[in-house]
């Protein structure tokens, strides 16, 4: 398949006061165009810095050791800051998770939708103000003229977060980043959002990264699902796959743990133990230690991708033909 | 698949207990304890901390180290330049420098800390009594600080030391008649904020009493707040003091302190330039260390410096 | 917002009346005359009750209170008594110049360098620039600005001779008060506005500016700049309160006929009107810079007004 955006083996370090994070050990994701990618896991797991990796937005702390970015085709791992201008905010572009702090306070909301086309395009200034108009409407704003020069604090989060989608996609991207883009927002709303960026995604074509560590959400948008754990994805499937065939214990545990309404007495599901500190990882698997079906292998030797189907892959020991003799084929 | 050296061995189920999973892999430190790491990792606060400690033994014990007292006059001795009997020189009386330098400097400091601690006192019991009883309490007692607020500080204590006959005493009470207001209206802040804190409001509808609500929320949480205002409010106590000897209304010859020093060292600039480098030099590694201090005492203890 | 500045100006009103008060009394109760003992004691009794009674001395001091209250109204503070017949009011006039020429540069100098160096510490953050800046900073809060200024008197002045040492004569006579006030302000401004950018540059929006592929110059200048300039407005009043003192012993060092040196003189003179009325006159220049700079704080930044309706 002719991918949009590839990313192969990527690997990020952070510096920080207490030692070297490893806070991305060796990703590797395919987006196609059109497609809705979502990336699950918990905090920490290394999924934000992924994708500011991808669009060169890490902090001055950090930086890629390894792997390959590939854009169109086009190996960018190594781009300038000054080479990604040409491609942020026009080809890929980035949503970002609290929608209180990610617009400039003392700017008003057109200007700030109005600087990305000025950036971009040849329009003059009127034809901005009539595109960031027709953005603010097309992303559901009422009143976008209004809008148009009030400031950031006197919108409420919903709508600020509309205003980012809408500076997202003003100049058409082919990728759309979108990085827990309903975590901070209040219920009610989270599904207003998701509903407009899947809406807006039928309207323009346009592929979509979408971090999540909810699995919850991912099953209404996305028809890909890569799980993130400890730096590393640990399993990747079509949506279908994930949700019914899964395979690895830590996207069973993450499945297993969405409440249940029909399902009121019973306990909820935790996942005990807490995520590796990824300055001094774990050599084998990430999860060994919280698994509920881990072996000793698993806590010495990191464990090979294993192919379920052309697009079902993950990265677990109980894969191995060995396990199974030891658990007498119990796997599901 | 690889195979090779790992063993089918390996492939038995690994036990753990639940304790262990639970385990946090790195060591959990209290508050305080993780402050004073994060101020002993900070080389400038550790060098400012050991060089105020060195000053504060000079200070204390510097003027025995020489034969000469700091009031002592010797007429066929004056303006010396340092040598290796009066190491800091002599002034227009001839008294010893290097006495009249860590005996001034014993002084400013005295005046600085009792200052700082008066303010302490009561800065702390207003804002935590306009806090904790709220209501009118508050209002009238806030009322008051708002017109305090407005009287600019330095202005009320030159008038204040015209009335008074300079001495120690007098600029200790000048300084914090006016000084606790900034005390007071941070502990009421931070007190405020604690209050409506669901830790507080956790313990409170847990049935704790309100002494140990005080004893073990409020104190341990407001303390930061405390001491980091205070390392501030010691450097400004001591330079209001030098401020007002310099401009000739707070303590006179022959009493020493870093401010009268500087002053009768200003007197003679053009001709015995050391009478005024030396003190000045003091007040400024002193000023220099408290800020330095300071600055790594706020960002080590204060949570919100956190990230 | 009208309704907060009325209330402002009532508190405005107060402190002042209470300022007043404390000070008149304050000076009253001071022992002995503003006049020199020595010559007084040489006058005849009625000459002695004639020239108190010029200063309005004879009188019980509540009464002397209400006329002072009410002469301050009309603008009358009182005549000076080490400036002998001089009334207050003009003497405070006549001062007032070279203060505000000094306090100004000093504003303006501190201001643009604080700023300069502030933001360069900012965006290179960690490197020599940095901690240069950092050097600055601390020196110039810890320094008192009273050392600084005979320190500059001294090498600048006195030894070097690029400036003159002291006194009022020409413009190059500003020069160097000026300087040594503006040490503070460079200080302060830099500090504050180091912190305050190093946080902006850390927010989420300047990671979204960087996502739009906006350029690095226009990133600090729209994003960064804009957002780390407007609160320097919360340590205006605290810059002010240190000219306002600093000019005390900076304009006695270089004699400058300044109100600051003024203040000095009279206090050491006991001219109780003088030091009565420039006592008010600081308090009040004082009270009105906090109160503008508060409502200054207020239309410069829309979100402070609504964090301040919520408390």
């Amino acid at each position: 398949m002719n991918q949009l955006l590839e990313v192969d083996n990527l690997k990020i370090n952070l510096e920080t006061q207490s030692g070297t994070v490893q806070a991305v050990r060796g990703v590797s994701l395919k987006l196609a165009p059109k497609q809705i990618l979502a990336v699950v896991g918990e905090s920490g797991s290394g999924k934000s810095m992924t994708v500011k990796g991808i669009l060169k937005l890490l902090p001055k702390t950090g930086g890629i050791v390894g792997g390959k970015i590939l854009f169109e085709g086009k190996d960018i791992t190594d781009y300038s800051v000054k080479q990604m201008r040409s491609i942020n905010g026009s080809e890929m572009s980035m949503i970002f998770q609290d929608p209180m702090t990610s617009l400039n306070p003392t700017m008003t909301i057109g200007k700030q939708i109005s600087e990305v086309l000025r950036e971009h395009t040849k329009m003059n200034a009127k034809q901005r103000r009539a595109r960031a108009v027709e953005l603010l409407n097309l992303v559901g704003i009422s009143y976008p003229e209004k809008r148009y020069s009030q400031y950031p604090h006197q919108l409420s989060g919903g709508m600020r977060q509309r205003v980012v989608i809408a500076i997202a996609l003003a100049c058409n991207p082919k990728v759309l980043i979108a990085d827990e883009p309903t975590t901070a927002l209040d219920v009610t709303i989270q599904a207003q959002i998701l509903d407009l960026m899947r809406s807006l995604q039928e309207k323009f074509g346009t592929a979509i990264i979408l971090i999540t560590h909810n699995l919850g959400v991912v099953a209404n948008i996305a028809q890909n699902v890569s799980v993130m754990y400890g730096g590393m994805i640990v399993e990747s499937g079509t949506v279908e796959e994930i949700f019914y065939d899964a395979k690895h214990p830590y996207t069973l545990g993450l499945l297993a743990s969405i409440p249940n309404v029909d399902e009121k007495d019973k306990e909820l599901n935790i996942i005990p133990g807490t995520p590796p500190d990824l300055i001094d990882p774990p050599k084998g698997c990430p999860f060994s230690s919280r698994c509920p079906r881990a072996m000793e292998v698993c806590h010495q030797y990191a464990p090979e991708k294993t192919m379920v189907s052309g697009t079902h892959w993950l990265s677990c020991w109980l894969m191995d033909p060995r396990a199974d003799k030891q658990h007498g084929g119990d796997r599901a | 698949m690889q195979s090779g050296p790992i063993s089918d061995e390996l492939f038995r189920p690994s036990v753990k207990n639940k304790e262990e999973l639970e385990h946090i892999s790195r060591p959990n430190l209290t508050a305080f304890q993780d402050g004073w790491l994060r101020l002993s990792k900070n080389k400038g606060s550790v060098c400012s901390l050991i060089l105020l400690i060195l000053l504060v033994i000079l200070a204390l014990a510097g003027p025995h180290l020489t034969q000469f007292t700091y009031y002592g006059t010797d007429y066929n001795a004056t303006y010396q330049a340092p040598s290796m009997l009066h190491w800091f020189g002599t002034d227009k009386f001839g008294r010893d420098q290097w006495a009249r330098v860590w005996y001034g400097t014993r002084i400013s400091l005295l005046i600085a800390v009792v200052a700082a601690a008066l303010d302490l006192i009561v800065g702390v019991s207003y804002g935590a009594v306009s806090a904790l009883f709220g209501g009118k309490v508050d209002a009238v007692m806030q009322r008051f600080i708002e017109i305090l607020v407005g009287i600019p500080n330095l202005i009320f204590v030159i008038l204040l030391m015209m009335l008074m006959p300079a001495s120690v005493w007098t600029l200790i009470l000048a300084m914090s008649i006016s000084g606790w207001v900034n005390m007071a209206r941070l502990v009421r802040a931070e007190i405020l904020k604690l209050k409506n804190q669901e830790f507080v409001l956790a313990a409170r509808v847990l049935g704790t009493s309100d002494r140990d609500i005080i004893r073990k929320h409020m104190i341990p949480n407001t303390i930061g707040v405390i001491v980091i205002n205070t390392m501030f409010t010691i450097p400004s106590a001591i330079f209001t003091e030098a401020f007002l000897s310099f401009i000739g209304i707070g303590l006179q010859e022959p009493k020493a302190s870093l401010g009268v020093l500087i002053n009768s060292g200003f007197q003679v600039i053009n001709s015995h330039v050391y009478l005024l480098l030396i003190p000045a030099a003091v007040i400024v590694l002193i000023m220099v260390c408290f800020s330095i201090l300071g600055d790594g005492m706020r960002d080590a203890f204060d949570p919100r410096m956190r990230n | 917002m009208n309704r907060y500045i009325l209330k402002r100006l009532v508190y405005l009103a107060v402190t002042l009346l209470v300022i007043t008060t404390l000070t008149f009394f304050l000076m009253h109760s001071l022992p002995g005359t503003p006049f020199d003992e020595d010559k007084i004691s040489r006058l005849s009794a009625a000459q002695q009750q004639q020239i108190y009674a010029s200063y309005g001395l004879d009188k019980p001091l509540y009464i002397q209170f209400f006329r002072y209250l009410t002469n301050m109204f009309k603008g009358d503070f009182g005549t000076s008594t080490l400036y002998l017949g001089m009334p207050v009011s003009r003497i405070v006039l006549n001062r007032i110049l070279p203060s505000a020429l000094i306090g100004f540069q000093a504003v303006l100098f501190g201001v643009v360098i604080g700023l300069v160096l502030g933001i360069i510490a900012a965006y290179r953050h960690n490197t020599s620039m940095d901690y240069m800046t950092m050097i600055i900073s601390v020196l110039g809060i810890s320094i008192p600005n009273f050392v600084v200024a005979a320190l500059l008197q001294y090498f600048l002045g006195f030894k070097l001779g690029w400036f003159p040492v002291a006194y009022w004569e020409s413009y190059a006579n500003s020069i160097l008060p000026s300087l040594a006030l503006s040490f503070g302000v460079i200080a302060q401004i830099a500090r504050f506005i180091r912190t305050e950018m190093l946080s902006v540059l850390q927010q989420d929006y300047i990671l979204m500016a960087q996502s739009k592929g906006l350029s690095p110059a226009k990133i600090l200048v729209k994003h960064a700049l804009r957002n780390s300039i407007l609160p320097v407005v919360t340590i205006l009043g605290s810059i002010v309160v240190n000219l306002l003192t600093g000019s005390l012993a900076v304009e006695s060092i270089y004699s400058v006929p300044g109100i600051g040196s003024l203040f000095v003189d009279t206090i050491k003179a006991n001219d109780y009107s003088t030091i009565l009325g420039l006592t008010v006159f600081y308090s009040a220049f004082y009270v009105v810079v906090i109160l503008i700079i508060d409502i200054l704080y207020c239309l410069i930044d829309p979100r402070i007004r609504l964090a301040s309706a919520k408390e």
